[in-house]
Parts: C-alpha cells; sequence; structure tokens
C-alpha cells in the first residue's frame, strides 16, 4: 500500500512538473465544450437574404414583413433584376434569394396559384435545407391565415414539438460528444504516453527489477488519470448546467456511473496501446488516429450512423464513444433509466473486459 | 577459504528461436566480491544479467541469486538485488530527494529510514544545495553517482550495474569506482558490465563472454599470466579476436 502511495505522489509530480500537459489535461476539455457549445451551432439566427419582389403589392408585402420580423432573417439587400441574384450570392454576404412573381397578389386571388421561388446557397447543404423549411414555414403561415377567412373543405394543420430540445440547443448534441471525446483522449492517450515513457527512457527496467508487482506500476500509473477524468467530468457537467443550461434530466448517480465505466473503458484501451508500442511519439500516433479518428467519425456525434454505409455502421460499433454517447444522451437529456440503456453499458463492460485481458496477457509476454 | 556464494548458475542457456544469446553459463560469485562481466557488444552480457535479475525467463539450466531460484523466487530475489542499468535508472523530472523517496518507497523503506538515509546520502555526494532540484539538471556523472546510490540504499545482497560508467570522464569514473569498493567492502557483492578493459583491472575477478559463452574466468592478474599478455585489453583481444557475432 504504501508502495502504491508513493508510485502515485510521483505520477502526479510528472504530471503537476509538465505544465504545459497539465494545461492540455485541464484546459481542453473547457475549451472544447465552450467551443462546440456556443461557436459551432446548427442553429439558424439572423441570416442575411436577399428579396427580388417582381409584383410589390399587398400579400408579397405581407410576407416580406413576417420574414423581416422572424428572427431568423435579416434582409441584406432588395434587388431589382435576375441577373443581381448570382451576384449577390457571389459576394458571400447572403444565403437565401427570395424571388417574388410579378402580379403575385393578382395571380393569388383569382386564379389562386401564386408563385414565389427560394434560391439557397447549397455550399453548405444543411444549412441550405434548414432556411428554406424555416422560409416555407412562414410562407405556410401566411397561407393558412388567409385560408381562414375564406373557409376550405379540407385543411391539414401540422404542429411541431420538438421534444427533449425545444429550443433545438447545439449544446445538447455537443456536450455529450464533447464528453465521449475528452474523457477517452486523456484517460487512453495520456495512459498509453505515461507508461510508455518509462519504457522509451528505461525507467521500467529498473521498476520491473524492483520488489514492486508489474500491476501496481500499472494500477499506479492509472489512478492519477482516473482522478484527472472525474476532475473534467465535473468541469463539464458544471459548465454545461450553469453556462450552457443543458439540465440533466435523469439520474446523477447513473450518469457518473456509466461516465466512471467509460473511463474504465478508456485507460484498458491506454493500457492496451501501452502494450503494443514503444515509443511515446508512436502511443501518440495510435491514439490519435486510432481513437480520435473514430470517435469523431464514427461515435454518431458529428454525423448521424444510421445515414453511414453498412460497412462503416457495423464498424462503429466498436467504437466504445458510439456507445457511451448513446447513454450520456439517455440519461442527460431524455432522463431514462438503467432499464433502458443496461444494453449499453453491458457492451463498455465487455470491451473494457476484452481490452483488459489482451493488455494483461501482453504485458506478460513482455516480461 | 570457504567464502559464501552468493551467485551460482549451472549451464544457463538463453534461446532466441535458433539463436542462443546465452550458451550453458556456468560461473559462481562470492559475497563482498566484485565480479566483472566482460564481453563485446552482442556478446550476450545484458541477456545473461537479465536472467540473473529475474526479468527473462532461461530457456534451460539453473541459477541461484543470494539462495533463491531465478525460477521460482523471483520476488525474494528482487528484493535482495539492486540494479542500475546503463540507461538512466532515475527519473529526470523529480528532484534528487523525491527520487530517493520513490525508491526508497518501492523497496519497502520505512519512512524514518528514508529520512536518515536520504541525508546521510546528501551529505556523502556533496549535494546539499542540489536537493531540490530536479535530476535532469545535474551533470552526467552525478547522475551516475546518485543512481549507484540509490540502488543500494536498501542495503541489497548484490548489486548488478550494466555499464554503469557509460559516456563518463576518467575521473568521475575513478571517483564511481571508489564507490564500488566502498560497496564491497561493506559486504555488497557488485556484479558489473563493462566494455572499459580498464575498468576490469579494478575487479576482483572477471569472466569475459564471447559469442554467448565465457571463454575465461579468473582475476585479472591471473588471466594475464595465463594469457601472456601485458594488460586486460590485451586479453581480451586475444579472446575476441575469433568473435563471430559483432556490433
Amino acid at each position: 500500500m504504501k508502495q502504491l502511495i508513493t508510485f502515485i505522489k510521483k505520477e502526479f509530480h510528472h504530471i503537476l512538473r509538465d505544465k504545459r500537459s497539465m494545461l492540455v489535461l485541464i484546459g481542453l476539455p473547457v475549451i472544447q465544450l465552450l467551443i462546440f457549445g456556443f461557436a459551432i451551432t446548427n442553429e439558424v439566427r439572423n441570416t442575411n437574404i436577399a428579396i427580388l419582389d417582381n409584383a410589390k403589392d399587398e400579400a408579397t408585402q405581407n410576407i416580406i414583413t413576417r420574414i423581416e420580423s422572424s428572427q431568423y432573417f435579416d434582409i441584406d439587400r432588395t434587388l431589382k433584376t435576375n441577373q443581381q441574384i448570382e451576384k449577390a450570392f457571389k459576394t458571400g454576404r447572403i444565403k437565401v434569394a427570395i424571388v417574388f412573381q410579378q402580379n403575385f397578389q393578382n395571380e393569388l386571388v383569382h386564379t389562386n396559384k401564386a408563385q414565389l421561388q427560394i434560391i439557397a446557397d447549397a455550399t453548405d447543404p444543411n444549412q441550405a435545407t434548414t432556411l428554406t423549411n424555416y422560409i416555407s414555414t412562414i410562407v405556410m403561415d401566411y397561407q393558412s391565415e388567409l385560408n381562414q377567412q375564406n373557409n376550405l373543405p379540407y385543411t391539414i394543420k401540422t404542429e411541431m414539438r420538438m421534444l427533449y430540445n425545444p429550443q433545438l440547443k447545439g449544446a445538447y448534441t455537443s456536450v455529450p460528444g464533447v464528453m465521449g471525446m475528452i474523457l477517452l483522449l486523456i484517460s487512453a492517450m495520456m495512459t498509453s504516453i505515461a507508461i510508455v515513457k518509462e519504457k522509451e527512457l528505461g525507467t521500467m527496467e529498473i521498476l520491473l527489477v524492483s520488489p514492486m508487482k508489474p500491476w501496481l506500476v500499472i494500477i499506479s500509473k492509472v489512478i492519477p488519470y482516473f482522478i484527472i477524468s472525474l476532475i473534467n467530468v465535473a468541469t463539464i457537467l458544471i459548465l454545461s448546467v450553469f453556462v450552457l443550461g443543458l439540465p440533466i434530466q435523469g439520474s446523477l448517480l447513473l450518469l457518473i456511473g456509466s461516465t466512471i465505466l467509460y473511463i474504465f473503458c478508456a485507460l484498458s484501451l491506454g493500457l492496451l496501446i501501452s502494450t503494443v508500442t514503444d515509443t511515446q511519439q508512436a502511443a501518440m500516433l495510435i491514439s490519435l488516429l486510432g481513437l480520435m479518428f473514430p470517435v469523431v467519425m464514427l461515435s454518431g456525434y458529428a454525423f448521424p450512423i444510421a445515414n453511414m454505409p453498412l460497412v462503416l455502421q457495423v464498424l462503429s460499433n466498436f467504437v466504445p464513444a458510439k456507445w457511451y454517447i448513446i447513454i450520456v444522451k439517455g440519461v442527460m437529456i431524455k432522463g431514462i433509466d438503467i432499464t433502458q440503456i443496461w444494453k449499453e453499458l453491458l457492451i463498455l463492460l465487455m470491451m473494457t473486459a476484452i481490452f483488459l485481458t489482451i493488455s494483461v496477457k501482453r504485458f506478460k509476454i513482455r516480461l | 577459504m570457504n567464502r559464501e556464494v552468493v551467485i551460482k548458475t549451472d549451464k544457463l542457456t538463453k534461446k532466441f528461436g535458433d539463436f542462443i544469446a546465452a550458451s550453458e553459463i556456468t560461473f559462481e560469485v562470492f559475497k563482498g566480491e566484485i565480479f566483472g562481466f566482460l564481453g563485446a557488444n552482442g556478446a550476450g552480457k545484458t541477456t545473461a544479467m537479465k536472467m540473473l535479475i529475474g526479468i527473462s525467463k532461461p530457456s534451460y539450466g539453473k541459477a541461484q541469486i543470494a539462495g533463491f531460484d531465478v525460477y521460482k523466487q523471483t520476488e525474494q530475489i528482487k528484493k535482495n538485488i539492486g540494479y542500475m542499468s546503463q540507461k538512466f535508472s532515475l527519473y529526470e523530472d523529480l528532484t534528487i530527494k523525491e527520487n530517493i523517496n520513490l525508491f526508497g518507497g518501492i523497496y519497502g523503506l520505512s519512512g524514518k529510514q528514508i529520512e536518515t538515509k536520504s541525508n546521510e546520502l546528501i551529505i556523502k555526494l556533496n549535494l546539499y544545495k542540489e536537493a531540490d532540484k530536479l535530476v535532469g539538471s545535474l551533470p552526467l556523472g552525478w547522475k551516475q553517482k546518485l543512481a549507484f546510490s540509490i540502488a543500494i540504499l536498501h542495503e541489497p545482497k548484490i548489486v548488478f550495474l550494466d555499464e554503469p560508467t557509460g559516456g563518463v570522464d576518467p575521473i568521475t569514473r575513478r571517483q564511481f569506482w571508489d564507490m564500488i569498493y566502498e560497496a564491497a567492502h561493506n559486504g555488497i557483492t557488485v556484479f558489473v558490465t563493462t566494455h572499459y578493459m580498464d575498468e576490469a583491472e579494478y575487479c576482483d575477478r572477471v569472466s569475459i563472454m564471447v559469442d554467448g559463452v565465457i571463454k575465461a574466468l579468473d582475476s585479472p592478474a591471473e588471466l594475464k599470466k595465463q594469457f601472456n599478455a601485458i594488460s586486460m585489453d590485451d586479453v581480451f583481444l586475444r579472446l575476441a579476436r575469433g568473435a563471430q557475432r559483432g556490433d
């Protein structure tokens, strides 16, 4: 026990003395969370648009006023000819142009049909889709208002409700994603580097010759990073609740419990990496390419898994972060309990067991 | 003379596939002796040593270290030996005191023991001013001396030194050997590998390994007589001339 404490103390000396790593370990999660929570967002607000109103009558004015008064759009310019549309897009200022046909109101009243064209900049397809949807909704609202005055025989009115994230806040997806990413990065990458460093410097040999048991060496390497990960979990949760305004709907205990399981999983993965590499650079490269890449691409955090080709969908099952993110989203945002996530927890548990078994076996071979 | 045997090997062999790194090594080392383990790079010195200190399992053959079997009693062996490798044995980003505390703790010394030992050591090595400095900031020679002192901090029966003086200037090397003599005088057996032949002269007895086999084993004086050589360097050259394995 005394050996263990002495050794853990030594690990903390290593970590605390390396100011740069320390800053990364503690600061990175905060920066990531704030960037993903505030700056990178799919929400639409104050988008610049252009209007080409060929009719200039009451109906078009009405629609334009509605668009303008919504919080989503600002009218950047009014155009006079069709030729100006493309020019306006090329300035890069506007994302959408709306074109009203001539005699808009006349057509609407007399033929019951009027045409309005929405032209969107689809260099960012997701954003373009969102923007055109918003505009259609505004136009539809105006139309249904008109219809109320003269009774139409059939009307279907759609009413939408966004469950769990009514304001469609970006933080709802970024917080679980950042947690999945940061914890893996710190636990797996830093642990593997810390262990490989001893191998590289030759101090591992000294430790193996000493009466200190190899598993004690490993445990004392892992504990400091476990503690740092817990600190990070606390900071992320506090920030997301109090700064990003993301409530924790489910049980905090369940959330922390499953997070600890995920940290164990990441730590054992780091252990595994350390048994297959001999230099710090290799350990870092494997961690970055082998962990970061799949976590960002295949965890369902950045891109929906259901839309991926089958091969990638199958591959995504081997990414621990995928299961963890499902758990966090479920517990934190939907407030579900353990009966609905036991499968994911079991998968994480199995992964941890597999990583641990392989690394223990490999570690013994090395002796 | 009936001296206590602390290292005893019998046909100790290590194979890596078809390659025999150390072949049927048989020798004895006595208590308080300085035993030089010589050989060119790749002769199998390090492999043999790794088997003795319990981090590499022999393919066959027997060995007892401080009375303990290398197959079954590695834990006891580890408690009774000290080890200093050719790479640095100390943590460069820890201070001198922290290194002493760490290794004292690993070898199970009590807090009080560590305290006394560390004070003694700092006085002996004249390191008062540097005690709270990082080891990385010390000159190489001081690091080696400190590493050796820490390797024998827990008063082991045997200390294994793997090319301890590599890259150190002659004066520091001489000082280092003074420390080795002192340790041997205090009853610690010193098992040292080296390829500096002048250092071989300092040993009580030396063994010379060529291509995984011990080709000669005796005191430096006897070896010189036996090979009709003027120096250990000469002895070594005569033996190593037939070597197949090189750098």
